[in-house]
């Protein structure tokens, strides 16, 4: 399977579902702080807040959102040309004691969410974490899974999964293509 | 980057990376626990054969930071006192197994010859070599005057922005990397010293000379002032050698209240450190609110550790 798989009005179903489960799940929006990966969860995790918001009106989307980087807990540094270092950006607040959402564009092996838990740690001690994805695509390599999920994905190894976001790409879709080079 | 020896010839995209990876490590130093596994399993060797405490300590604290294992070496009661060549300190070093090797020696280029001669496989940060270059140092000023100056913006230069370097320019290599750095980041840079002690050959670097600090004052619109230290111990020939004497640098050269008073507001006094206090600043300059001398220190174990990360974390330092 090649070509388009999610269209912007998709994309938005699938945030506007996650945004009410997240509520949902935690029976409201007390303590929640949404927390985006870079690149495409910064964005992801901003929509979402805004979404929430719109269901809870106090609760302060700008607030309550903000940024992980991982760079630096990366477990394959050493075997990657130097990546440069994403900005973090934690609600005002802090995170002790808080329901931390992380966000993410795809989730494939899983090791991007095992960096970003220890980054975690690093900020904090949160009452809990919990994992929004727009896409989960399989593959994972360690014991990690999503609460909330855009849409599951069947894919193989060779395939790349591109979400792409308005707000970087200037376009809004959700793509499936044979990566270069593994043709077989 | 293999290695980071000289601000001469660094390009302006590179530097500016160091800068924008500096200010996310500064940031990442406000955290509850500062200490990242980026350099988890590396080791940097801090190689000093000149004493210095401030700029090992701030490099060890980098790297400890980062959580790489640090080893420190001095010259003073090791093997190199007993006559073994750089090249043998090398060697063993390599032996050890070093990803980095932070060096301060009192031989200008002796970094360089580190790096190129084939003697150890790790990256090379200059730690200060001779009367050549202190690259790092220049680093973290460039930072300090891109946090208070220039928005700090990730990106940006130093476009537009005055600079004075007053004091010993003929030893310090401080002011060499300054000049580099600094002019290649876009600012305009102004020596200020006594004839004495400008080195043969400035006209060839990108700067303006003023023999006069009154005159520099007069005739510049500066957004910084450093000021260096008088290098005392390097005056073998005594301080006459290169001045009548230490009061009169001080009335001609030194910052005071009074000079202090003519700068712009906005302007701000640096001073790489240590500083003797009533010499090349007054001790109502050296604590005034417009002084950064104390966050350059801070901010050089935000540069130190975006060197370090640069230079050791990806797979380019591993081949």
């Amino acid at each position: 399977m090649t070509g388009a798989v999610m269209a912007a009005p998709d994309i938005a179903r699938a945030l506007t579902r996650i945004a009410h489960e997240i509520l949902e799940r935690n029976g409201g929006a007390d303590d929640l702080v949404l927390l985006g990966i870079p690149t495409r969860g910064l964005p992801l995790a901003r929509r979402l807040a805004e979404r929430i918001a719109v269901v809870e009106p106090a609760f302060d989307a700008q607030a309550r959102s903000g940024g992980i980087d991982i760079t630096m807990y990366r477990d394959d540094l050493r075997r990657q040309p130097t990546r440069p270092i994403g900005t973090t950006t934690v609600p005002p607040a802090g995170i002790d004691g808080a329901i931390v959402v992380l966000v993410d564009d795809v989730l494939h092996t899983g090791r991007t969410i095992r960096a970003a838990l220890d980054a975690i740690g690093d900020l904090g001690r949160p009452r809990s974490v919990q994992l929004a994805v727009l896409v989960d695509r399989g593959h994972r390599e360690l014991p990690i899974r999503a609460d909330f999920v855009g849409k599951n994905l069947p894919t193989s190894r060779s395939e790349r999964v591109s979400v792409l976001l308005d707000e970087i790409d200037h376009q809004e879709e959700v793509r499936i293509e044979r990566s270069e080079g593994e043709v077989e | 980057m293999k290695h980071l020896l000289t601000t001469r010839g660094l390009p302006r995209d590179e530097a500016i990376r160091i800068l924008d990876t500096a200010g996310e490590m500064a940031k990442t130093q406000e955290r509850e626990i500062r200490k990242l596994p980026t350099l988890r399993g590396k080791t940097v060797i801090n190689l000093f054969f000149e004493d210095s405490t401030r700029t090992r300590i701030s490099f060890e604290a980098a790297a400890k930071r980062l959580s790489a294992d640090v080893i420190n070496f001095s010259a003073k009661g090791s093997s190199v006192a007993k006559g073994e060549s750089l090249k043998d300190t090398a060697q063993t070093l390599q032996a050890m197994g070093a990803d980095g090797v932070v060096i301060r020696h009192w031989a200008s280029g002796a970094a360089e010859r580190l790096a190129t001669s084939g003697w150890t496989r790790g990256a090379v940060v200059n730690a200060g070599d001779g009367t050549h270059e202190h690259p790092t140092q220049a680093l973290l000023d460039a930072y300090t005057i891109r946090r208070h100056l220039a928005d700090g913006e990730p990106g940006v230069g130093l476009d537009g922005l005055t600079v004075a370097i007053v004091g010993d320019i003929l030893h310090s290599r401080v002011a060499r990397s300054d000049a580099w750095l600094l002019t290649t980041l876009g600012a305009r840079v102004v020596l200020v010293a006594p004839p004495t002690l400008v080195p043969l050959g400035v006209e060839t670097w990108p700067v303006e000379v003023v023999h006069s600090l009154d005159a520099a004052l007069e005739t510049y619109d500066l957004d910084a002032i450093m000021m260096l230290r008088i290098q005392l111990e390097r005056m073998t020939g005594g301080g006459a050698a290169f001045f009548p004497s230490p009061a009169e640098y001080t009335r001609l050269y030194g910052l005071d209240g009074t000079r202090l008073a003519r700068l712009p507001k906005r302007t701000i006094v640096m001073h790489p450190g240590p500083m003797n206090r009533g010499l090349e600043i007054s001790a109502e300059a050296a604590d005034s609110p417009r002084s950064v001398v104390v966050e350059q220190v801070a901010n050089g174990v935000s540069v130190r550790m975006a060197v370090l990360y640069l230079l050791l974390a990806g797979e380019e330092a591993a081949s």
